[in-house]
């Protein structure tokens, strides 16, 4: 005993300075934490519905008071709110727009040009084992509205959650250990270098009751950055189907086992059978990770998908078509039961019971109801900042007249397109072709370009009265061009059953080209324009590029422009 | 008692050295956590009905295929499959398994394996409170495919004895355990595995464990100290399966169902439903016609809900007398008279 009692004794002696003291590195580190959630707090926002029934989080993303939060947080919220910021004061904030699938909101705070803000990081880089905050109002805590800081690691990326007895569906998000609360839904999840990486919504609660248990999930902010400009748009946006679902071979390839025959990946081969190889430019290896690609992606985005059947392999560019109908996203989505084992969304702890407030007078006006629209006030602003630069072309409402364009394509024909209201022609290699307007349907002509003449009607309509030649006339949001170029603006028109898509350069506002699509899942007939081509004093372009299911019409030059009275013609 | 004194100082030596080190080695727990991701499998058997999950987790001790994973009613079927970390499925039975350490070993049956695995020598170590661990598992059946298993993070809390108090925990592992604050024992998270920062096996994640008085949940892993022989010992064919001590009920009763010729179906359950599993050729059960797969749902006229209800329930029957059983037979209820043995009362039961 002796010995051993001096051997304990002489280790003591050594230890005080180096055992006891608190490694620098343990104090950096702290400190540095400290820093980062210091630094953060200020753009985190505590959520209350006005008449105070319930609330949860969100966080600032710009210094105008644009603020994500979860769908499921401002569901029961109404449309003004008031947020809380870390500064005391409390907000008066109204609704954009709504993303009930992938359960986003984005809501803006009013009264301050100057908010601070988060700064949106880069999900994809996250790494299981990382370390990440999150913040937000856990059970409604901080009546100072100072948020809670919870601290823990990533414990899965690219995950999939299953709809919980809604339409909602977690895909591709972040798994943490994070301790995730109710309160905490639409709060920030922060990377350890205080990026925003997700928005925190969801945890798996079996048996333990609706509190964290160890498994929290954040939708990633590379979703949210792709549905932005749609959130944006004040509109109930919508996520996307192929139109065909899949299943797990017993070789572990992914194979199509049910397509819907109107879809556009029927009309571009996909069959029963197939084996989905890649989509969106990320290998598939199991249903879940197909689930993944698809789920972060807005109605409507053009996708490459390559499948293979037998030995051959096909590419194709696929647009994406709606997971849902307008009325199943803006109904009531009350979650049914959830069936046991599945995760849930944390519930909004909620407080006493108040009638809802009526609007606050002073931001009435920035809320519009219209049907399709969370808020349509803020479609009517991206209308006007996306058009602003059509005023440029020149007055195209002063052409009243039949237009006449004329030149040769790029293959050396020439052709003559005569766009008039009555009727739009088209003579070109040694043939006539002709749509009627006053009554007839818009037709495939030429054949197999998606309705070029009537889509040259639909150029004409909206160069000469924009908004006002069409049924619905609206500001979607963005997308890359072609599914490939650069993120565009897009406005969408309906007429009848002719719905176009309008493309626009984001810097300058220019119009880049349309799709029409002559009825519902017919293909599109897709003009780029380019080039410009002064006549008149209105800028025409001097290419018309003509494209339809993925094969090129061709290239019309145009060389001369000429406008007719209808009475001449 | 000096000894512990010097470990425990030890202990703190080493835990001083080691923290920094964590703290600033991010990258090498990214490394940590692909290495130990690789040698997890999920498992998916039996369940799936009610609340019972019908998948677990393993890990893999062999690179031939073997896989220690934690006993229960997943694995009580002809249908198990094993899907290893990069998306492969595999069949797999169970080799052996311990219920007292709720401990089974199961082989892959694949040829040519050649799995990443744990050693179970070289890789594991023992830690005493406040060593940083990682906890790997399938919790939720959120990973399917090649999709990695969930990690967690936290402290040891205590190294203690599981205090298996009847009625307040209900566990067939009573002995040394690793208890957690982080919540690694979910649905599903058993036969994970509890680790240090730097990858060394502590132990096996067991199955959720619930304080029936508080509803509080336990999250705690077996030493892998505990394991390892008999792991290895099934692995060999070497194992027997330990006796185990007769508790206080078994003590105390007078009946058993196999003085009837029943043989109940294996107890994993928290409530295991009374099914007769065999009965024996001539025995008092075989005579009034008792078959396998009667589920038997009233003893005396009371309901029993489990197989431990009816074993009590046997338990506290008078000699010489008669019990009268009353059985489910496919959609039929069928009531039967056994006679019951004269017996003298058992040593147990003199109190």
């Amino acid at each position: 005993m002796g010995p051993l009692c001096m051997a304990a004794a002489m280790l003591l002696a050594v230890l005080p300075q180096t055992g006891w003291a608190v490694d620098p590195a343990v104090l950096a580190a702290e400190a540095k934490r400290i820093g980062v959630a210091s630094r953060l707090a200020p753009s985190v926002v505590a959520i209350f519905s006005r008449g105070g029934q319930g609330g949860g989080s969100g966080v600032l993303i710009s210094p105008d008071g644009y603020a994500l939060t979860n769908f499921h947080v401002t569901r029961g919220a109404g449309t003004f709110m008031k947020c809380g910021l870390n500064n005391g004061q409390l907000y008066d904030a109204v609704i954009v727009g709504i993303d009930p699938t992938g359960d986003v909101a984005l809501v803006k705070l009013l009264g301050r040009d100057d908010f601070p803000h988060a700064v949106l990081g880069d999900s994809d880089t996250l790494q299981v084992g990382d370390w990440t905050f999150a913040m937000g109002n856990p059970f409604l805590l901080a009546t100072d509205f100072q948020p809670t800081v919870t601290y823990g690691i990533v414990s899965g990326v690219h995950r999939y959650q299953y709809p919980a007895g809604t339409i909602l569906e977690y895909t591709d998000c972040i798994q943490v250990d994070t301790s995730i609360n109710p309160g905490n839904s639409g709060g920030p999840l922060f990377s350890a270098a205080g990026q925003l990486v997700g928005i925190n919504g969801r945890g798996s609660f079996e048996k333990r009751g609706r509190v964290n248990s160890g498994a929290g999930y954040a939708i990633s902010i590379n979703q949210i950055k792709l549905f932005m400009d749609h959130l944006r748009s004040g509109r109930v946006v919508d996520h996307a189907t192929l139109g065909a679902t899949v299943t797990t071979r017993e070789d572990g390839a992914v194979v199509v086992d049910g397509i819907l025959d109107d879809s556009e990946a029927f009309r571009r081969g996909l069959r029963e059978g197939d084996e989905i190889v890649s989509f969106g430019k990320r290998p598939v290896r199991s249903v879940n990770q197909f689930k993944n690609i698809l789920g972060i992606y807005p109605k409507g985005w053009k996708l490459p998908l390559v499948f293979r059947r037998d030995q051959s392999r096909t590419e194709t560019m696929l647009r994406l078509r709606g997971l849902h109908r307008v009325s199943e996203l803006t109904g009531p989505s009350k979650p049914k039961p959830g069936r046991p084992g599945k995760p849930g969304q944390p519930k909004r702890p909620s407080r006493s019971r108040r009638p809802v407030a009526k609007p606050p007078e002073k931001y009435k006006h920035l809320h519009i109801k219209k049907s399709g629209f969370a808020n349509y006030y803020f479609n009517q602003q991206e209308q006007k900042r996306t058009l602003a630069g059509m005023s440029r072309l020149g007055d195209f409402g002063g052409a009243s007249g039949a237009w006449v364009l004329a030149g040769k394509t790029a293959a050396g024909e020439t052709y003559q397109l005569t766009v008039a209201g009555t009727g739009v022609g088209l003579s070109w290699k040694q043939k006539a072709y002709f749509q009627e307007l006053k009554s007839a349907d818009p037709l495939d002509e030429p054949k197999g370009s998606g309705g070029l003449l009537y889509a040259m009607h639909m150029w004409r309509t909206f160069l000469a009265q924009r908004e006002k030649g069409f049924g619905e006339f609206y500001y979607l949001g963005s997308e890359p061009l072609d599914g490939v170029g650069d993120r565009v603006d897009v406005v969408i028109s309906e007429l009848g059953n002719v719905r176009c898509r309008w493309y626009f350069d984001r810097k300058e506002a220019r119009l880049l080209g349309f799709d029409s699509r002559r009825e519902e899942d017919a293909d599109e007939c897709e003009v780029r324009l380019s080039g410009d081509n002064q006549s008149g004093g209105r800028h025409w372009p001097k290419t018309i590029l003509v494209r339809s299911a993925g094969k090129v019409l061709a290239s019309f030059g145009v060389e001369t422009v000429t406008i007719r009275t209808e009475a001449a013609k | 008692m000096t000894n512990r004194v010097l470990t425990g100082l030890l202990g703190l030596v080493l835990t001083c050295v080691s923290f920094p080190r964590d703290v600033m080695g991010q990258s090498s727990v990214h490394t940590t956590i692909q290495r130990v991701q690789q040698r997890m499998v999920k498992v998916f058997g039996a369940g799936g009905i009610r609340r019972l999950h019908s998948y677990s987790t393993g890990f893999v001790v062999s690179p031939a295929g073997h896989v220690a994973t934690v006993w229960s009613h997943v694995l009580d079927t002809e249908e198990l499959t094993v899907v290893l970390a990069d998306g492969r499925k595999v069949r797999a039975k169970v080799l052996n398994a311990e219920p007292q350490l709720d401990l089974a070993v199961l082989e892959l049956q694949a040829e040519d394996l050649d799995l990443p695995s744990w050693d179970l020598e070289a890789d594991s170590s023992d830690a005493g409170p406040g060593t940083r661990v990682l906890g790997f598992s399938n919790m939720f059946r959120v990973a399917t495919g090649d999709e990695m298993v969930s990690v967690l993070h936290g402290v040891v809390a205590a190294k203690a004895p599981l205090a298996t108090r009847r009625g307040a925990f209900e566990t067939s592992y009573e002995g040394t355990a690793f208890i957690v604050d982080a919540v690694t024992n979910n649905p599903g998270a058993g036969g994970g595995v509890l680790t240090t920062r730097s990858g060394r096996l502590l132990g096996m994640i067991g199955k959720e464990l619930r304080n029936a008085e508080s509803n509080t949940w336990v999250n705690y892993a077996v030493p892998i100290a505990e394991l390892k022989q008999p792991i290895q010992q099934i692995i060999s064919g070497q194992y027997k399966a330990r006796q185990r001590e007769p508790d206080e009920t078994e003590a105390k009763a007078r009946f058993r169902p196999l003085e009837f010729g029943i043989v109940l179906v294996p107890d994993v359950l928290l409530r295991t439903p009374a099914f007769i599993d065999r009965v024996q050729p001539g025995s008092v059960a075989a005579k009034v016609g008792l078959r396998p797969d009667d589920l038997v749902l009233f003893v005396n006229g009371d309901l029993v809900q489990s197989c431990r209800v009816f074993k009590q329930r046997l338990g506290r029957i008078e000699s010489g007398g008669v019990l009268k059983l009353t059985v489910r037979r496919g959609d039929k209820l069928v009531p039967v008279e056994l006679p019951v043995p004269e017996k003298s009362a058992t040593p147990g039961d003199n109190k």
